[in-house]
């Protein structure tokens, strides 16, 4: 059984090719290991670039990224990505392969045996809440776009990767669908042992889930700190113009019951 | 309908010479195009030099590129394969290229943060899903050789072009159509069997 690890970034700078600043300008955070971290602000901020240092998919100009006090510079990045969960907003479910394969792609790639694999399928399925005899053999185009992303889930964490990063998995669905796959990811996640790093724009959608918020703005981090902490005592007028406290605070209280 | 009534024998063995001209053009034909469209995706800024020396070739008129290839290679067999395969280039490279540029970007994308190698991206994501407009190109260009490959009566490779260009010389109708109906026929048949292919192929992939 995988343990969870944690991430920790030190002054991480990264600018694409071309662009006239920074997209991350020197970002230090701590994510704890098993803590469901979200990083929040406006499109444009850095955060999914941020997110992406994580499995090498964006390589920092410098700084660097830890991931169980290993540097990911050091590792093979398909090594490394195959023990890191990615789900994505527009889920890229492989669309010539069924609902069972998608899930087994990392098993396969780590070279689990059948018998594993296919237990492992069926067990996911389960665990997001899709029943495995009617959803095995189903391809993509036949599934709806909450379901689509439920099997997105299933597929990053099926080889039980101790980080799993999500970036805004459920932009793309509509309210309802969204907020129902928001509690199911909330029930998955205390049975995972991994750590979460969820990027979003939505502030409800970070209430609701976070443990532990980064706010960033313009390639920073603005203020870290547990929910609360952000609403009670923000450290900037944008942090606390962003969560617009006191409507925020009620309803973050009868989200959580009480505080 | 005489002449092809009493020639039966001889039109099927003319049919398979020419099957097996395009066959083994095409063969030559993908495995230059698949070098090629490997360089263009290695190297994308090649792209345009690459579809105009294919683009080139293809506005030379066939019968004179055959006439080169007979003045270094002698008649027979592999002039003719040697054209079949540089005049489907054109249509080839371009054609694999394309297929291979438009697949979406997000399976990409999850393809590799799921910790897929690149020769693992190509074969399991990329090149499936590539597949029916892999198969559309591959029928454009054959049945396009089945009728270039006709020039092989001229240069003693066998084939319809035999009948057609004999029935030419002689004003004799019915040996012209004894090579031209098959040659027809055949385009007809590959074109129709690759579109069900393609269309299978399309399904699979649902898009």
């Amino acid at each position: 059984m995988h343990t969870a690890q944690d991430v920790r970034f030190e002054s991480v700078v990264v600018r694409y090719p071309g662009a006239d600043r920074n997209a991350v300008d020197g970002v230090s955070a701590h994510v704890p290991a098993g803590s469901f971290t979200v990083l929040l602000g406006p499109s444009g901020c850095g955060k999914s670039t941020l997110l992406r240092t994580v499995n090498r998919l964006v390589v920092p100009q410098s700084g660097d990224v830890l991931v169980g006090n290993e540097s990911v510079a050091a590792q093979i990045p398909v090594e490394l990505r195959r023990k890191i969960g990615y789900v994505i907003q527009a889920v890229g479910l492989f669309a010539h392969m069924t609902v069972a394969q998608n899930i087994a792609v990392v098993p396969s790639l780590l070279n689990w045996d059948r018998s594993r694999t296919d237990a492992r399928v069926d067990e996911l399925l389960q665990l997001v809440g899709l029943d495995p005899a009617r959803y095995r053999s189903r391809y993509p185009r036949e599934l709806s776009g909450g379901e689509q992303q439920r099997v997105g889930v299933a597929r990053a964490i099926a080889a039980e990767p101790p980080v799993l990063l999500m970036d805004e998995p459920f932009g793309a669905v509509d309210a309802i669908v969204r907020r129902s796959l928001q509690e199911e990811i909330r029930r998955i996640a205390r049975s995972l042992h991994t750590t979460i790093l969820f990027v979003t724009h939505d502030v409800d959608e970070a209430l609701l889930l976070a443990h532990q918020i980064v706010v960033m703005r313009d390639g920073r981090v603005e203020q870290q700190g547990t929910p609360e902490e952000l609403l009670r005592s923000p450290a900037t007028p944008y942090v606390s113009q962003l969560f617009a406290v006191d409507p925020q605070l009620r309803r973050y209280d009868s989200l959580r019951g009480s505080v | 309908m005489t002449y092809i009534g009493h020639h039966l024998g001889e039109i099927g063995e003319l049919t398979l010479q020419h099957l097996a001209l395009v066959c083994a053009g095409l063969a030559l034909a993908l495995a230059v195009a698949a070098l090629l469209a490997w360089l263009v995706m290695r190297v994308p800024r090649i792209d345009t030099a690459i579809f105009a020396g294919a683009g080139i070739v293809y506005v030379i008129p066939s019968l004179a590129l055959l006439a080169i290839a007979v003045r270094y290679l002698g008649l027979g067999f592999w002039p003719v394969v040697l054209i079949l395969a540089a005049y489907a280039q054109f249509i080839l490279v371009r054609g694999i290229v394309t297929a291979l540029r438009t697949v979406s970007e997000t399976q990409l994308d999850a393809a590799r943060g799921l910790g897929m190698s690149p020769a693992q991206e190509f074969w399991r994501v990329r090149l499936p899903q590539a597949t029916p407009l892999l198969i559309g190109t591959v029928r454009l260009a054959t049945v396009a050789l089945i009728a270039i490959a006709t020039l092989g009566g001229y240069v003693g490779a066998g084939g319809l072009g035999n009948d057609i260009f004999l029935g030419l010389q002689r004003q004799f109708l019915e040996q012209t159509l004894a090579g031209s109906i098959p040659a027809a026929g055949l385009a007809v048949i590959v074109d129709a069997a690759l579109r069900i292919a393609e269309g299978a192929a399309v399904r699979r992939i649902g898009s």
